[in-house]
């Protein structure tokens, strides 16, 4: 088979990703947009254990294990911080965190 | 052009097509469910590629806690139910520096690998991949652990109701 | 022990100068003044006694592989002269200046400051290296200033002050390089190998120009001479030692001491000629316009200098100096006369003086023979050394020769005139203000330092005639003591100047002199002066000082504004919020892959 799809795959998947981080406008929807850049990544992973020659085998698949707990990790607490977000601000708008102290 | 050529092209295809919508929609709750197509899609990338430990992982984790969550936080942070139109940030710089790094990694692939033929993986890996973890790459895995558990002590801190009120 | 006695003359009033600085009444600074000068003055008479043949003698105080230099002491014959002059009116000044100094209360270090200036130019008259001259020479420049300065409450007196320190200065610089060609080139400053060691014409020519500059500021000769009338502004007895006796003689003095160098330098010789012929006439001309008797004999005094310069300029060293000890002598005489007549009717200008010649006898008979010496009437001290300088003149016979003569010839006409004048106009004829009619004769420790110059003043003439005397004088001296023929142009010159002074005054108009207003301002040099040096410097000094404020300083203060600047705006970057961070954060790394992608490509 030709690996070479899967990577394509993965850097459109990448691309995408980026896109959404910069181009949402709602916290939810950028960490949605995180997670397609997550799995991109993952896919290049797991995609270059058939291609690398490593010494140790499937290590591709295992980082890509633990990508992915790390992902879940991150979305758990993402979350807590945007509903925490929400309740202070009322809103989970990106761009309407203010940076300075509101007097 | 194998048979699990033509399927790794139909399962891309979906997953960016999805992904597209995911970031292009005007409907939250939309968005959430390509989020799951897209997830799926790859899932059986994995398994194509000869992942099966980690296809059923991710469909596990990502599309069934991932997505689950990310929807009860659409729910909680009263999200309209039908289109909005405020969702979207000036686009020129997501799709200069998106579609830079898209495309950019992209052609690097392809001038990397070409039109490389590799044999197919052979299944069965779960066995293998559990030999490694365990063996190789068993203090990572524990440290993961220890993560997952300050992820949990983190959330739970970080979302009392009582940060913000000032005493 | 003729070294002994030459050193001192300067060491004494030196250390009365440095204990002086400390003191504060006003009994113990005149006394150890007086005490002090007199030392010095007693040890000049000795010395002048004792002293049958040169003699020098120092130690090494400086040794560079190249240079030395020494400090020590070397007398011969106009050294001993000198001293002698400086010792005797320095004493003058000091009994006079207890007097005319009673109301104020700054004496002390008034008195400390004489003597100080006493020491120096005691230095500069033995000093047996050109290094320890000069050290003597700008301590004088530096007493001067300090002693023109010494009345606070006169609004002018710092201005002058300053206007004497910048002047001489400049001449000054001159006078350093000159002395550091010479030294350079003999490889030692001590005065008797420099007057030894062969120069090439060049080098010679250069040094002298260079110590005619110091010559030219100290002596004040065109176009240094502007700060002798404005010095004036001192008290007057300090014009009488300074400004009229010693230090403005000084650099005739080092000339005539470093005669053998300037007698193989023709073109210095020329320049000294041509300076002098417009400084004689130059200050007779302003002197006859003035309206201040003090700025009468200022002016008067940078005409005289001219006449020791031109003597120098015809090689005649030695009749340089007799005109310099009867000058000494004549003109320290009028300017403390002139004190006594100021502190009488309380005001400088002629116009309110008048006959007081009845009230102030023995000032009148003082004075007139001061005046009848400066206008070189025969038997006075001047009529002998003014003679010398004019047949000096005439014997040289060449371009300087002439053109000195014919200066000094006009120069006694015109000097005939204003003393005459000032004679007339102060102490003849009737009293003009109140204060002239109440004048009287001032105590005695002002009337006696007078009536004591008025004797040399008189009879120094007398010393041409004198061998040994003549000898003292140094070479070139050979016209000392010999009447002429030729005395005759002169003699007719001076009484023809008085003459018309005299009829001038008694028809009343006296004080209308043709082209006053030039003449009062000297042809307008001090303005000249000040837009042509003065306002070119300042206007520079104000240039650098403004890029020196900006540039400078403004490029120390600059970083420290621009590091601050540059701190906000970083912190402002670093404020970012979360989509503008993330842009830059993935913006970042998209270029950086570009960038290793690139370098792989390019490799």
């Amino acid at each position: 088979m030709h690996p070479v799809i899967a990577y394509v795959i993965a850097a459109l998947l990448v691309g995408l990703g980026v896109y959404g981080i910069l181009a949402r406008r709602n916290a939810i929807l950028v960490l949605m947009a995180v997670e397609l850049l997550l799995n991109g990544v993952n896919l290049v992973l797991v995609a270059a254990d058939t291609t690398v020659k490593a010494a140790l085998p499937a290590t591709g698949q295992a980082f890509a294990l633990f990508v992915i707990v790390l992902a879940a990790a991150e979305i758990g607490v993402g979350l807590a911080i945007v509903l925490q977000l929400y309740r202070m601000r009322r809103s989970v708008a990106v761009d309407e965190v203010p940076l300075e102290r509101v007097p | 052009m194998t048979a699990a050529d033509v399927l790794l092209i139909a399962l891309g295809a979906i997953a960016v097509g999805s992904g597209v919508l995911v970031v292009t929609t005007k409907h939250l709750v939309r968005a959430g469910l390509w989020l799951v197509v897209t997830l799926a899609a790859v899932a059986g990338a994995y398994l194509v590629l000869g992942a099966e430990l980690v296809a059923w992982v991710q469909v596990l984790l990502y599309v069934g806690a991932v997505v689950i969550l990310l929807l009860f936080a659409v729910m909680l942070t009263r999200a309209p139910i039908g289109a909005s139109d405020d969702l979207d940030r000036p686009r020129w710089p997501g799709v200069l520096i998106g579609g830079g790094a898209g495309l950019g990694l992209a052609a690097l692939f392809v001038a990397a690998y070409g039109w490389m033929k590799v044999p197919r993986p052979p299944s069965g890996t779960a066995e293998r991949l559990g030999e490694q973890i365990f063996s190789v790459w068993v203090l990572p895995f524990e440290v993961v652990g220890v993560l997952l558990l300050a992820a949990l002590v983190g959330a739970i801190v970080v979302s009392r109701p009582d940060i913000g009120a000032r005493r | 022990m003729n070294v002994a006695l030459a050193a001192a003359m300067p060491l004494a009033p030196l250390a009365a100068a440095l204990v002086g600085f400390l003191l504060r009444s006003r009994r113990s600074a005149a006394a150890l003044a007086i005490t002090a000068t007199s030392a010095a003055l007693l040890a000049a008479v000795i010395l002048a006694l004792r002293f049958d043949k040169p003699v020098s003698d120092g130690y090494r105080a400086a040794d560079f592989v190249d240079l030395t230099v020494e400090f020590g002491v070397r007398v011969n014959g106009p050294t001993t002269l000198m001293a002698l002059a400086v010792g005797a009116v320095a004493l003058a000044v000091q009994v006079y200046s207890v007097t005319y100094l009673r109301d104020d209360d700054r004496y002390a270090p008034y008195a400390a400051q004489v003597s100080l200036f006493t020491a120096a130019m005691m230095t500069v008259v033995v000093a047996s290296d050109l290094v320890q001259l000069l050290i003597g020479w700008e301590v004088m420049g530096i007493c001067s200033y300090l002693l023109i300065g010494h009345d606070r409450r006169l609004p002018e007196a710092p201005r002058a002050a300053v206007k004497a320190f910048l002047v001489t200065r400049v001449g000054d610089v001159g006078f350093l390089l000159g002395i550091a060609v010479l030294g350079y080139h003999a490889g030692t400053f001590r005065i008797d190998d420099v007057l030894a060691h062969d120069y090439t014409g060049a080098q010679l020519t250069t040094a002298c120009l260079l110590l005619l500059a110091g010559v030219a500021g100290k002596s004040a000769q065109f176009p240094l001479h502007t700060w002798l009338p404005d010095a004036m502004a001192g008290p007057t007895p300090i014009s009488a030692l300074i400004h009229a006796a010693t230090m403005v003689a000084a650099g005739v003095y080092v000339v005539t001491q470093l005669f053998p160098l300037f007698a193989q330098a023709p073109a210095a010789l020329t320049v000294l000629a041509v300076m002098a012929a417009i400084t004689m006439l130059l200050g007779a001309l302003a002197a006859m316009a003035q309206a201040d008797i003090k700025r009468v004999l200022a002016w008067s005094t940078v005409s005289q200098l001219g006449y020791m310069t031109g003597a120098l300029a015809v090689k005649a060293p030695g009749t340089a100096m007799f005109h310099l000890l009867t000058h000494a002598a004549f003109k320290a005489l009028l300017f403390l006369a002139a004190g006594a007549v100021i502190h009488a009717v309380g005001s400088n200008l002629i116009s309110v003086t008048g006959g007081l010649r009845r009230s102030m006898p023995a000032t009148f008979a003082a004075t007139t023979i001061g005046l009848a010496a400066l206008a070189g009437l025969p038997p006075f001290s001047g009529f002998w050394s003014k003679e010398a300088i004019l047949a000096a003149a005439m014997d040289e016979g060449t371009g300087p020769g002439w053109l000195v003569y014919v200066a000094g010839a006009a120069t006694v006409a015109l000097t005939g005139w204003y003393a005459t004048s000032l004679w007339l106009q102060v102490f003849l004829g009737r009293p003009r203000s109140p204060a002239a009619d109440h004048a009287h004769e001032p105590g005695p420790a002002m009337r006696y330092p007078v009536l004591l110059l008025a004797v040399p003043a008189a009879l120094l003439g007398f010393a041409g005639l004198a061998g040994g005397f003549v000898d003292r004088l140094g070479p070139g001296a050979e016209e000392v003591g010999h009447l002429s023929a030729a005395l005759v142009v002169p003699l007719g010159l001076a009484l023809a100047g008085a003459a018309v002074a005299w009829v001038m005054w008694r028809r009343g108009r006296a004080a209308d002199v043709p082209a006053r207003a030039l003449l009062a301002d000297a042809f307008h040099l001090d303005a000249v002066q000040a837009a042509v040096v003065s306002r070119p410097v300042s206007a520079l000094a104000g240039a650098v000082r403004r890029a020196d404020e900006t540039a400078v300083d403004g490029a120390v203060l600059g970083t420290g504004a621009a590091a601050l600047r540059s701190g906000t705006v970083l912190a402002g970057a670093h404020r970012a919020a979360l989509p503008r961070a993330a842009g830059a954060a993935l913006g970042g790394a998209l270029l950086l892959g570009l960038a290793a992608i690139l370098l792989e490509w390019v490799r």
